[in-house]
Parts: C-alpha cells; structure tokens; sequence
C-alpha cells in the first residue's frame, strides 16, 4: 500500500506504524470522564468492513501522525490528512 | 454410513458406486430451537456436540458461502496447549485432550498428526519465560520439556545455530502438540452434526437479528426470516459486522494473517517449529510441501488477501532460520480474516440480548480450540452456564480490569 502524505507526496505503508481507528483521537478527559466512557473508548471498535479512518504514525519519516481514509475490503487508500488538522478542526489543541 | 477399513475394501470390490453425499442438503424451516450462525469449525464443532453431548433437538447451522471456506480451511493447522495464564491454559489443554480423542468420536480421519512442537529460545531472558511457561503447562496437566541447544540440534541440525542476532540456545517442546488436517475436521464435524439432525445451511447470509422487547426472535437471512428461541453467532474475522445487527460494538478489530507453502520437498522438519522472535513457524505437510507463516498484517482488513512487505518479512525470517530454505520455490499464499481482540483472548459468552450467544476473539489461534470452543460454546447455549474451563472468556473482563493478556500488550490487538 501506497500512503500520499500530505507533505511528504506517496511512501510505502511500510514506513508507518499503524495504531488503529482515528476515533482515538477523541479520548475522553481522564479526570471527568465515567469508568463506562473510558471502556469503550479504549477497548470498543466499530470495526467496519467498508470505508475506515484511521491513525498511521510515520515513523520512519518526518514522525507525523496521519489520518488515512482506506477501504478495509479492498484497501483502497481515498484520503489521507494531517491528524494535527484533523484533531484541530475538531476543536482540540487550543 | 460408518467409515471403516471392512468398508472401504468393499467399496474398493465393488466399483466405489455406494458412497453417497456426506450430508444433506436441506430447505430451511421456520424456526428451529438452535441456530448457530457461522458453518466454520466452530460454528459446526457447537452444533455437533450441542447434538451430541446436550442432546438438543431442531438445530441448524446458517453459513453465507460454503461449508469450512472461512479460516478452518485456510489456516496453518497447529494444534497445541502452550498457554500461560489461569484463564487460558486449561481451556487449550481440554481441546488438545478432545484432539486426542477427536477421531474415534465422529469417526472421521481428520489425520490428528501429535508430531510435536517446539518454540525456540534465543536469550537466558526467554529461557526463563519458557520454563515458568512450561511448568504452567505442567502444573494444568498438559506436557512440556525444555531442551537443551544440543537435542534440538539433534533432531533439525541444519538449523542456523549460530545466527548472530537470535542464536538458538534450546526449545520449549510439547511433545502433544502438532497438526490436524483442517477441512477434515470442518467435514467430520458437518458430518457428525448432519448424521444427529442438523440442518446444514449454506449460501444463507444473516443480514439482521429480530430482537423484541430484549429477546432474539430469530434471524433475516438472504433466503428469508428463520426464527429460533436461542442464536448462537461464531463467525471468526465477521464477528463484528454480524454482532452489529444487534447493535453491539465488540472488543475486536478484524486484521488479515498471510500463510504460505513452499513445493513438495523431502522430509526435512517433522514436527512444528516456532521462531518467534524472527515471525517465523513452519511445519511440513504429508505431501511435502512447507507450511509456513509469521505475523498478520497489521491493519484493519476484510480482505481476504494479504500485502507483499509481510511476505518478504515471513521469508526473511525463514532464511535467518534455515537459510537453504531459500532454494525452495513458494507454491501459494493465501490470507483469512482474524478476529484479533483486544487482549488476545477469546470470548464465548452471553450478550445483553436474551437468547443471543456470542463466540469470537480467536485471533491467530482458533484452530487449536475447535473442539473445545464448540464444547463450551454448547454447553453456554444448552445450560446458560459456561463450561468450567471457560469462565473467564466474558465481555465484561475488559470493564472489570480481568484482561487475559498472553503478550502483555494492552489494548493493541495488531501486536497481539
Ligand atoms: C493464515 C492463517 C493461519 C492460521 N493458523 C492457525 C494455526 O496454525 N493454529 C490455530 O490454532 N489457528 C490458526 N489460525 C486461526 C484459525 O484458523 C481461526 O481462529 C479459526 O478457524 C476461527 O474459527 P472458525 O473455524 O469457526 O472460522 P471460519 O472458518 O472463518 O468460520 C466462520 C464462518 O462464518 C461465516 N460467516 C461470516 N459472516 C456470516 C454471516 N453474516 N452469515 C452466515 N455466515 C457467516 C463465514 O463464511 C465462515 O465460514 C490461522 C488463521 C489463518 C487465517
């Protein structure tokens, strides 16, 4: 697999390391999140068979995490974003 | 039909002409009591025993394509009981004990091949994880021994002993351990289960689950609405596409595990052989040819085939074992669909919904469980209770802080 890197242009896949569904973006504050919220973040999946984002972490590269949009049928990669720009769009980072 | 040599001497005498169709070919009813969802090992081990041992009546197995086309056909067939932890080690023990037993009970040559297994040891670090690990072993009834650098040069002296980065100091041995033919035993369980009354379905996908008022009602199916009192779903890398018709999110994320095997060669490795600090195994098959494989990909895929950097990783790891494997031609690779779980473990228990049972989690490794796993699994399904060596694979161990974690990984099912 072929990842476009936002900045770098398209590196082998084997360059990343790969952490999983970019909803792990999204942790919910230790401090004032329940037990319940905090098990499902860390151990619950959506798991799709179809369209999935996730987190690749460029290792051996410039170290930035991206988020990567890939068909987990075909492997097909469509989108491939900065998951700082992600995250801050979200309104995280302020 | 029994099988047995009286009979295939007659069958030999007489043209072959009275063999018939292993099992039926039957419309759906419906509703059944039992419908188990999922034609894999699994799937057909529940229903055989669920027949057999629990004496349950009106079940059937709904399959979406054929019969053992999922991972029970497309694994490396190692069979062992080289666990660690408590919640694991008696579960695998009990299997390979069923194993033992397997053909005799559903009279079907499944070719149970004991031939051995071993794990090396490159460090004194791991020398010593193996020894806790095989006094585990022993302290659950199981068999292992520790062997010396020596015997292991003994029995496969072509090894790279020397390699400079993993020397091979000894093994960790299961004598007990080795390989089963796998589509025999997905065919002598659909047997077994067919001979007792179940209703083999194939081509028949489940779509969604009718569930009302918190209890399964039945399920929708490409060939229609089949109800049943109690669902039981083992269906190994789709277990989260299908537990999200009852609107479940489970521990798991699906990943592809490549498996390769080389031309048919001489009789060079006779028993199982572990490398894993180099993402290597290997066994030889009857005909020959190398069995081998290493680590998964590593991202989520439902795609059946797996990608190129994991198979020169496999056959690096193969040249750093035994570098004259890489005079032997590579015949076919293949991929299936795991159901890696959050801490490795698998899960066979009841949901939230009344009457819906789930069995999933295998990860690599649910070949070995077959006969257990369906045990278990009819067992919960029969009594509502689960069986003694599988208590510990709930839901909720996750939420309770009681993860059966072999690896010590945490929350990363692509490095389980
Ligand atoms: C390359 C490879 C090597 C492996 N090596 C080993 C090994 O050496 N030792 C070991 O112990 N384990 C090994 N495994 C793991 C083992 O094969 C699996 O854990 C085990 O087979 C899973 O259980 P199963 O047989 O029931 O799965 P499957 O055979 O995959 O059965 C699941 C079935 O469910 C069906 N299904 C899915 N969705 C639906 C639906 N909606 N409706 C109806 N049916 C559905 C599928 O078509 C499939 O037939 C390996 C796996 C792979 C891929």
């Amino acid at each position: 697999m072929i990842i476009n890197h936002p900045i770098l242009g398209p590196r082998d896949a084997q360059e990343f390391v790969y952490l999983g569904d970019a909803s792990l973006i999204n942790r919910p504050d230790g401090l004032t999140a329940s037990p319940a919220e905090m098990h499902d973040y860390v151990y619950l999946r959506d798991n799709p068979a179809g369209l999935h984002r996730e987190l690749w972490y460029h290792e051996q590269g410039d170290r930035s995490w991206l988020v990567v949009t890939r068909n987990t049928v075909t492997h097909e990669i469509t989108k491939v974003e900065m998951a700082r720009d992600v995250a801050r769009s979200m309104g995280r980072s302020k | 039909m029994r099988y047995s040599g009286f009979r295939v001497i007659a069958e030999a005498l007489t043209g072959h002409k009275g063999w018939k169709p292993v099992w039926r070919d039957p419309t759906p009813q419906p509703d059944y009591d039992y419908i188990i969802v999922g034609g894999g090992g699994h799937g057909l081990a529940t229903a055989y025993y669920l027949a057999k041992e629990f004496k349950q009546a009106r079940i059937a197995v709904l399959e979406k394509g054929y019969l053992g086309g999922g991972n029970v056909g497309r694994n490396t067939t190692i069979i062992r009981s080289n666990y660690l932890l408590d919640g694991n080690e008696p579960f695998y023990e009990f299997s390979l004990k069923l194993w033992e037993g397997l053909e005799q009970d559903f009279n079907y040559n499944a070719m149970v091949s004991q031939r051995g297994i071993m794990n090396l040891i490159h460090t004194d670090a791991q020398r010593d994880a193996f020894t806790r690990r095989g006094n585990g072993m022993i302290l659950h009834g199981a068999d292992a021994v520790l062997l010396s650098r020596d015997e292991v040069k003994a029995i496969y002296p072509f090894l790279n002993f020397d390699n400079a980065r993993f020397p091979i100091k000894g093994a960790l041995a299961q004598k007990r351990g080795g390989t089963v033919r796998h589509d025999a035993v997905a065919w002598g369980y659909a047997r077994g289960a067919d001979l007792r009354g179940v209703d083999l379905i194939q081509n028949c996908e489940v779509t969604g689950m009718r569930i009302e008022n918190g209890k399964i009602r039945g399920v929708e199916t490409s060939r229609g609405f089949i109800g049943a009192k109690k669902v039981g779903v083992a269906v190994a890398g789709s277990s989260s596409r299908v537990m999200s018709h009852a609107g479940m999110r489970l521990p798991m994320e699906s990943h592809v595990l490549q498996a390769f095997v080389s031309e048919g060669l001489k009789p060079l490795i006779d028993g199982v052989m572990t490398f894993g600090a180099g993402h290597f195994y290997v066994s030889q098959s009857d005909k020959g040819g190398l069995v081998f494989g290493g680590d998964i990909d590593g991202y989520n895929s439902y795609a059946q085939r797996g990608n190129l950097p994991v198979i020169e990783d496999v056959a690096e790891g193969g040249m750093a074992l035994m570098p004259m494997i890489g005079r032997a031609r590579l015949l076919r690779t293949w991929g299936g669909i795991m159901d890696m779980s959050m801490d490795g473990s698998p899960i066979i228990d009841k949901t939230g919904v009344e009457g819906l049972y789930f069995n999933g989690g295998w990860c690599y490794g649910g070949f070995k469980a077959t006969p257990a796993s369906g045990w278990c699994f009819a067992h919960l399904l029969a009594t509502d209770q689960p069986h003694k060596t599988a208590t510990a694979y709930r839901f909720d161990r996750f939420a309770k802080g009681l993860m059966i974690d072999e690896k010590g990984q945490g929350a990363t099912p692509n490095l389980h």
